[in-house]
């Protein structure tokens, strides 16, 4: 009895985590993840909990630390591991209200999630279609996909019209270092003012 | 004239030259993200300034205005405004050699002009003449395998290369809106007087108020998530010229995946 008891415990332990769990099809992974978000912005009340909701989205979905990593470029390596580790949790932040900002302008945006091509074993890029509407004219948006980890994959860059973001925020990264004299420190500062404004 | 040709060459020297002062000429590519240097960053900054302060006081609330007209009205004024653009489009297309896409531009001029009465209604799309994209001199430069040159920022104009910038003149030649509207003195009978310069920056500032309207949120956006907006418009202005040379829609040809590579989180 007590037996079954656990294997039913189990099986339904197994059913909820199941429920949260993204697919491992990158293109399916992509649709999953436009659903949630349309399903966030539509129904979530406040703009606090629909940030709130992306965030905790963006954590389970987006390689924030190798997106940290790949904007500070080769600057990395000037950084000690406690440097590091302060600016992996500074760009967290700055990452996730960046993030949220940029999408809770959007009330019901209509994505189609059109195809994906592998690019090689650790990429693959997702194409998707942000619908016109009356204002706003029909954006490309392509989903750099990390597949390392083939049962996890996680987003990596969005390719906006062929303009990459995380491209953008490298060199608006290594901007504000260079006019900082090569100050990785001054970066920081930066980031502080942002995440605090 | 001849203004217009020593300026042609202070900007060809600028394109030889192309690390000057004020850039991070010592700077190891790998670190500063971008392979193309600033002319005279400290001027460009001032001149984007002066540009955002203009844009914030003249330019956005046009477009606001223009956002407030009904849609059908703004698409067909879209339309008109690309229509004309098209003329100049076509010249680049047969300059890079691709007669395709110039036969494609020009039916798609004559249909839209005479079906879609003047280009306000783009019939051609239907009848499976797509829109290719624009072209103009600096990308036709590009395609012959001109250097950017170093990046600097025009007042009004905006963010630009040395290449670009020639390209801006090299516009003014190929261009047969401007030429129409430029050569209105009539000689020996010959000329045209319906038109007059004005013409030509009424069509090119309705071009860009519609631009401007189409753009207004992504702008608001980039506006409030930049930490170096300056930095940020330089990244995109390059990476979206790069990716008009290569007359390519697909990341992979325009994006280089190298930076990519080395970062591994699991």
């Amino acid at each position: 009895m007590k037996k079954k008891f656990f294997i039913i415990i189990f099986f339904i332990f197994s059913l909820i985590q199941e429920s949260f769990a993204y697919s491992s099809d990158p293109k399916q992974f992509i649709q999953e993840i436009v659903n949630e978000a349309k399903e966030v912005l539509i129904n979530s009340n406040t703009k606090e909990f629909k940030t709130k909701r992306l965030s905790e989205m963006a954590l389970k979905t987006v390689d924030i630390k190798g997106i940290a990593f790949y904007t500070l470029g080769s600057y990395r390596k000037d950084l000690n591991d406690e440097q590091l580790k302060e600016y992996l949790n500074l760009f967290e932040k700055y990452f996730l209200k960046s993030f949220t900002s940029r999408l809770t302008d959007y009330s019901d945006p209509k994505i189609d999630v059109l195809s994906a091509e592998v690019l090689n074993p650790k990429y693959t890029m997702v194409k998707s279609l942000l619908l016109a509407t009356d204002k706003k004219p029909e954006v490309k948006i392509d989903w750099r996909v990390y597949t390392k980890n083939p049962d996890k994959p996680l987003i990596r860059d969005l390719i906006i019209e062929g303009l990459s973001l995380a491209r953008t925020q490298k060199e608006e990264f290594a901007s504000v270092i260079q006019t900082n004299n090569g100050e990785v420190i001054k970066l920081f500062d930066t980031l502080k003012e942002f995440i605090n404004k | 004239m001849i203004k217009k040709i020593l300026y042609i060459l202070s900007i060809w020297l600028l394109l030889m030259f192309p690390a000057n002062a004020g850039s991070t000429g010592s700077e190891d590519l790998s670190k500063s993200g971008s392979s193309t240097k600033e002319c005279f960053e400290g001027v460009s900054r001032a001149m984007f300034k002066l540009n955002h302060g203009l844009d914030k006081v003249i330019f956005e609330p046009i477009a606001k205005g223009y956002r407030a007209l009904p849609a059908p009205i703004r698409k067909g004024t879209g339309n008109a405004v690309d229509n004309l653009r098209s003329l100049l489009t076509i010249s680049n297309n047969i300059l890079q050699g691709d007669l395709g896409r110039a036969g494609n531009t020009a039916a798609r001029f004559g249909i839209n002009t005479t079906a879609g009465i003047l280009g306000v209604f783009d019939p051609a799309t239907k009848m499976g003449f797509e829109d290719q994209g624009k072209e103009d001199f600096g990308q036709t430069l590009g395609a012959w395998g001109t250097e950017s040159g170093c990046y600097f920022v025009l007042p009004i104009l905006g963010p630009t290369t040395a290449r670009d910038a020639i390209g801006l003149i090299g516009n003014t030649f190929l261009d047969p809106v401007y030429q129409i509207t430029h050569n209105t003195e009539i000689k020996g009978g010959i000329g045209n007087s319906n038109y007059s310069e004005h013409n030509y920056y009424y069509y090119r500032g309705t071009g860009a108020v519609d631009f401007r309207a189409k753009n207004i949120e992504s702008w608001d956006s980039l506006e409030n998530n930049s930490i170096d907006l300056y930095a940020s418009l330089k990244s995109l202005y390059l990476q979206n010229r790069k990716q008009k040379i290569a007359n390519s829609t697909s990341t992979t040809e325009t994006q280089d995946d190298s930076d990519w590579e080395e970062i591994d989180t699991n």
